[in-house]
């Protein structure tokens, strides 16, 4: 008995001291040294079909580096779904890669942190400067009046991607170019167990891509100027109300997309069970599911009426990769060289063309492989018509408390519950009421 | 019956001691001898030191640090050097149990989700596993394949269990839908279980399904204490299987009940991997564990301090619950023993 207790005793206090065991912390100092100049850590965000994809196509990259420089770049390519803690966790601890990815939406969010190292305009110099990359892939690597926490690395944008087959088979010969048109045709395809449109109903952070535009379209930010939120702004709640309705009301998205949060709708695409996807540079994901490049069409997402634009026009947020150096760095030289190698010129071609996205880079982008008309649909929206998410320190919190509202609006459209402007209000209302005071 | 286990137990205590000292004693005769006392009494705790130096690192000292952090206001601009961050008392305790504020509401809802899930837990995975564990107590052909099968949920790597569970509660193409509703008809096929209200539904039965092999492994090696002879001798005075159950095994199991059903308390209510894996960073309403909650305070809004204030609560209502949980059985055990 007296064993037994005891063998309760610490079965629990180790099961309860996991409860209290919050993240540990270290403490930090510096803005890199050079210490070791030959070698470096690269973390490389998830950017072909899978990791292994990435090793493939950055392997031989890293080695020319290497061949150039002498500098060993040791390579880890880190899942989506990883990256965000693992970049808290180093931050923490002060132990991180030399180089990172990052999503370009989190720069703000990390710039606040002052995990990475600012990109001032001496630092900017020494890649060539800010003004060899385009204006809006620069306009997502921090807060405004701030020196950026990141450079461009890949840009990419939204687009609307149709099934032509499905398309010619429901009597439609032109992609929609308004709202009003996408509903009118989805409901000519939306039969028979097909759909018009695919949704990721379940992943926060692609509702959010898509119901930021929509929010643009409707003259709403969900930021003031201070960067205190306005989720429920009416701009803000009809955009989301938009967007479920598509599933709820125009009855457009099958309702099994609410749990979809795993690119599902891009297989659903790929198998001619939807007929249309708005996403960004989709066409090596099409490719890995066996869908021929003359199956899809690419046309501009659409908007409430007109053309795609700046303003109440904009069609797609500035999507993108950006490149960072850890301030912790014991190689900083290195690591600015290395980030100078990756975003030159004749490295953003290599690496764009594999990727199949738009290099920042404005030299680069003049390559014919960036003029396909996928490609040139992409360049020309981010060119007219994107604008940056929110860049403010509370970025990465917003996706998650908006994305997950949307989410469970989602839910109560595939079940059947009502979907009004009360009730996208009030779980709008709620997610503002879960953002941290900035 | 209970009484004997115990004495038995607590003989071999002593007894193991005992060699144990002897075997020093022989082992070290050129060695400078400690004196008599100090040997005794310092050797046990000297084997321990290793254990309880690795405690307080690997427990302690991060839990003490999760203390701290609930005083500060730990947001992204303080985590590169978390003690830096400025002292907010006991705000983030306000914000965690202000039940008329959205943070709080959230929180006492997931409160009350995590106990309705760890009871149902905890009940069904011994239920089944003490099923199991008196049916295999029976010699039958295939008892250790079968034993094997049993363990199997128990063996396998939580990540890819509970990843082919979410394939399978798919609404789509998932093969519960698939049986429930085209096989069984039991359902119209399409049913959602990873979003909505059946969340909790899928969320417990694939953490029952990954319990119960522990609790049947423990209760099946407690089954093999008990003497034949009672069984024999109760069978021979005429008692039926379940006055067997009643009277004979289910007494016998208390001490081993006793620590069984507080770990799978414990384990059930800090459990983290099934809702995460299953549901992503954003659990349904109807399954937001207080571990995601906490997670979601803590590593998604990026409000460290916060998210561990919430954790201390965890950890002192686990402590107060564990303690009348003890205090309890312990009493219920004296009863039984006089």
């Amino acid at each position: 008995m007296r064993r037994l207790r005891a063998a309760a005793v610490i079965a629990t206090v180790t099961a309860l001291s996991a409860a209290a065991t919050a993240c540990g912390g270290g403490t930090s100092t510096g803005g890199g040294s050079n210490d070791s100049p030959k070698t470096l850590t690269y973390w490389a965000s998830n950017q072909g079909p899978d990791v292994q994809a990435d090793k493939k196509i950055l392997t031989p990259e890293l080695k020319k580096f290497e061949k150039q420089t002498g500098i060993k770049v040791k390579l880890e390519v880190v899942p989506w779904s990883d990256l965000l803690n693992r970049i808290l966790a180093a931050t923490t601890s002060g132990q991180g890669p030399d180089v990172l990815n990052i999503g370009n939406t989190w720069s703000s969010s990390l710039q606040a942190t002052g995990a990475l190292v600012p990109w001032d305009s001496a630092q900017y110099a020494k890649i060539g400067g800010k003004d060899r990359f385009t204006a809006s892939a620069v306009g997502s690597t921090g807060a405004e009046g701030k020196d950026p926490a990141a450079v461009p690395l890949y840009s990419m944008a939204f687009a609307l991607y149709y099934n032509k087959q499905m398309f010619k088979d429901a009597g439609i010969s032109t992609p929609p170019a308004t709202w009003d048109e996408l509903v009118a045709d989805g409901k000519k395809i939306s039969k028979g167990g097909k759909f018009a449109l695919g949704a990721e109903g379940s992943n926060p952070v692609e509702n959010i891509h898509q119901t930021f535009v929509l929010g643009k379209q409707h003259g709403a930010d969900f930021f003031d100027a201070k960067g205190n939120p306005t989720f429920t702004s009416p701009g803000a709640v009809a955009a989301v109300k938009q967007y479920v309705d598509f599933m709820a009301k125009d009855k457009i998205i099958a309702p099994g997309n609410a749990e979809y949060s795993q690119n599902q709708s891009l297989e659903d695409f790929a198998k001619n069970k939807t007929a249309m996807v708005l996403w960004q540079n989709a066409s090596t994901t099409f490719e890995a599911h066996g869908m021929k490049a003359s199956d899809w069409g690419v046309a501009p997402v659409p908007v409430a009426s007109g053309k795609p634009g700046f303003g109440k026009q904009v069609n797609s947020m500035v999507a993108g990769i950006n490149i960072a150096i850890f301030k912790n760095t014991k190689n900083l030289k290195g690591a600015t060289d290395f980030v100078k190698f990756m975003t030159s010129t004749d490295e953003q071609k290599v690496l764009c063309k594999a990727y199949a996205n738009i290099p920042p880079v404005k030299d680069a982008q003049s390559d014919p492989a960036f003029s396909t008309p996928e490609a040139t649909a992409l360049k020309n929206t981010l060119l007219t018509s994107a604008a940056p998410l929110p860049q403010v320190p509370n970025e990465s919190q917003y996706e998650t408390a908006v994305g997950t509202a949307v989410k469970s609006l989602f839910t109560d459209a595939a079940s059947g519950r009502p979907v009004t402007t009360d009730s996208v209000k009030a779980a709008l209302t709620k997610a503002e009421q879960q953002m941290p005071k900035s | 019956m209970t009484a004997t286990t115990t004495n038995a137990a607590d003989r071999r205590t002593p007894h193991s001691g005992g060699t144990g000292r002897a075997g020093t004693g022989q082992a070290g005769p050129n060695r400078p001898r400690l004196p008599g006392r100090l040997r005794r009494v310092g050797l046990p705790y000297l084997l321990l030191l290793p254990a309880l130096l690795l405690e307080l690192l690997v427990h302690l000292v991060p839990m003490v640090f999760g203390i701290l952090m609930s005083f500060k206001e730990l947001t992204q601009f303080f985590i590169r050097d978390w003690t830096s961050a400025p002292w907010s008392g006991f705000d983030n305790y306000r914000v965690s149990v202000d039940f008329d504020a959205p943070i709080g509401q959230a929180l006492l809802h997931s409160f009350f989700v995590t106990i309705g899930f760890t009871v149902l837990s905890v009940g069904l995975a011994w239920l089944i596993g003490t099923t199991a564990a008196v049916y295999m107590q029976e010699n039958f052909r295939g008892r250790g394949i079968l034993r094997a099968v049993f363990l199997t949920p128990y063996a396998l790597p939580v990540y890819a269990a509970v990843i082919t569970w979410a394939f399978m509660f798919q609404r789509d193409n998932g093969l519960v839908n698939h049986v429930l509703g085209d096989q069984l008809g039991l359902t119209d096929g399409h049913t959602f279980w990873l979003i909505g209200d059946n969340s909790f539904v899928a969320l417990l039965t694939v953490h029952v399904w990954k319990l119960w092999p522990f609790a049947f492994l423990i209760i099946m090696a407690g089954l093999q204490n008990i003497p034949r002879e009672l069984y024999e001798a109760a069978s021979i005075d005429g008692a039926g299987i379940w006055q067997q159950i009643r009277r004979i095994t289910l007494p016998s199991l208390r001490s081993v009940n006793q620590v069984l059903v507080l770990v799978l308390f414990l384990w059930t209510f800090n459990d983290f991997n099934t809702p995460y894996v299953l549901f992503g960073k954003s659990a349904p309403e109807a399954a937001d564990l207080v571990s995601i909650h906490i997670y979601q305070a803590s590593f998604v809004t990026w409000n460290f301090g916060t998210g561990s204030a919430m954790s201390v609560l965890l950890l002192l209502f686990l402590l107060v619950v564990t303690a009348v949980y003890l205090v309890l059985t312990s009493r219920g055990r004296k009863a039984a023993d006089v």
